[in-house]
């Protein structure tokens, strides 16, 4: 049941000072322009950046290590996965074949196809770092204040604070929950078979959901108490207000998205193509 | 549309985009390497039915951009999209069953999973693997291949345990025509 999340780390760094807002835009400009490109330089360049501003923020391997596992897991799967529905992937793209291994029928291994795989794997450790970084160093409380400065209206960022604010007590109620029914003898784990198991997370989520249905009421009713949503703006009481480092940071990452998206694009094809340069 | 949202609607988003992310992480049942029977749908399907389209586009949004972000460290956006179409389609179609009457019989019953499977049937079928092709460039096959398998699980999910939460949900609401006159 001991599912470690990733949540907010406390310490003293640049990356840390910079305001919500700032570290919000680098990460949109961030993944816009890693979900964009497909140039392996691009890639390996933002990489190298990433690291860099890693060793930056003081946060230790040791203190993420649970989610990169995870994540390397996922894109072994996810690689295996493109490979046995599509090994012929990296040919259809770059439009050669240079075959290396011949196991069987189409099933052969070509340099393009490891060059593709090279580049989904490189796309996937260039958002890594970036996301992981928003959350670990970006103070939750601060995190709505910074999307309704960015034009989302405060409404909604108003939710997304109370979600954040909920998570812990939810995940807290559940842990209750379900430790009750295990009490009663409810089995989620592999021992049942899959339709009784879906029938005993269903005594789970019921109370749940219904009790949650009541705190809706009860925090709604709290607020309009309380006048939420009269006027037409709000302040907030988390707010890092902008310093130069902010602007300066701001100005890179923008010139960043917008180089990584010229090399990109200025041969007209997301991908770089090492194997008809020759 | 800033001006329509309720107070109600704002906290609805709020919890349920943190309920969300609880079962998406914890009640979430591994059925093979990276695929899952999520409990995840019948829930927004539910808050989608009560609160409304915007209620269920923003709480499948909000809900698992963070789940992903939280437990991947990374959002894999085109399935986060997937559930934002999911919770905003349920939510407008849906007003016709009329929940708050208190009445959910077969009628309904097969009005709302007509309407769950044909949604989602979109969502995962069509709209998922699209966008994986577009923003991933992942082999077209096997992205359809996924999307059939989250197709299919996830209707079944929201069709049985969705359907469920309903019909309870139902019972806690009086019925329109639950008086009478003497």
């Amino acid at each position: 049941m001991a599912v470690e999340m990733l949540t907010y780390i406390k310490k003293q760094s640049p990356v840390h000072e910079l305001s919500g807002v700032t570290k919000l835009i680098i990460f949109l400009c961030w993944s816009t322009a890693a979900m964009l490109t497909y140039d392996t330089w691009v890639l390996l360049a933002l990489l190298v950046i990433s690291f860099v501003l890693f060793k930056i923020s003081k946060i230790k391997v040791s203190e993420i290590r649970f989610v990169l596992l995870f994540i390397l897991f996922f894109l072994l799967l996810n690689n295996i996965a493109i490979y046995l529905f599509s090994p012929q992937e990296g040919v259809k793209i770059y439009g050669t074949s240079h075959v290396i291994w011949d196991i069987a029928g189409r099933y052969n291994i070509t340099l393009e196809q490891l060059f593709y795989h090279l580049n989904i794997t490189l796309k996937y450790f260039v958002v890594i770092p970036a996301a992981l970084l928003f959350v670990v160093t970006t103070n939750p409380s601060e995190f709505a204040s910074s999307l309704n400065r960015i034009g989302i209206p405060y409404k909604i960022a108003y939710s997304v604070s109370l979600t954040l604010r909920y998570i812990p007590d939810i995940q807290r109620e559940f842990r209750s929950i379900a430790q009750a029914q295990q009490a009663r003898g409810s089995d989620l784990s592999k021992n049942e078979k899959l339709t009784k198991r879906i029938k005993n997370a269903s005594v789970i989520i019921m109370p749940l959901i219904f009790s949650s249905l009541e705190r809706i009421e009860v925090i709604s009713n709290a607020m309009e108490l309380r006048g939420f949503g009269k006027k037409k703006k709000r302040t907030w009481y988390r707010a890092t207000p902008f310093r130069r480092g902010d602007y300066f940071t701001i100005v890179i990452g923008v010139i960043l998205l917008i180089a990584s998206l010229v090399v990109t694009f200025h041969d007209g094809s997301r991908f770089y193509n090492p194997f008809t340069l020759r | 549309m800033n001006k329509g949202l309720s107070v109600k609607t704002i906290v609805a988003i709020g919890i349920g985009a943190a309920i969300y992310v609880i079962l998406g992480r914890f009640a979430s049942i591994p059925i093979a390497p990276n695929t899952y029977v999520e409990t995840t749908y019948p829930f927004l399907a539910l808050m989608a039915v009560i609160f409304g389209p915007i209620a269920g586009a923003l709480i499948g949004f909000i809900g698992h951009a963070l789940k992903d972000a939280i437990s991947y460290g990374s959002v894999w956006w085109s399935w986060v999209l997937v559930s934002l179409f999911v919770g905003f389609f349920i939510g407008l179609i849906a007003k016709r069953v009329n929940i708050e009457a208190g009445v959910f019989a077969t009628k309904q019953i097969l009005l709302f999973n007509l309407i769950q499977a044909s949604v989602q049937a979109v969502g995962w079928i069509l709209v998922a693997p699209i966008l994986d092709i577009l923003i991933y460039a992942e082999p077209a096959n096997k992205v359809f291949t996924q999307g059939v398998i989250a197709a299919i699980s996830n209707i079944a999910m929201v069709g049985f345990l969705g359907t469920l939460l309903l019909v309870v949900y139902a019972k806690t609401r009086s019925q329109s025509n639950s008086l009478s006159k003497e």
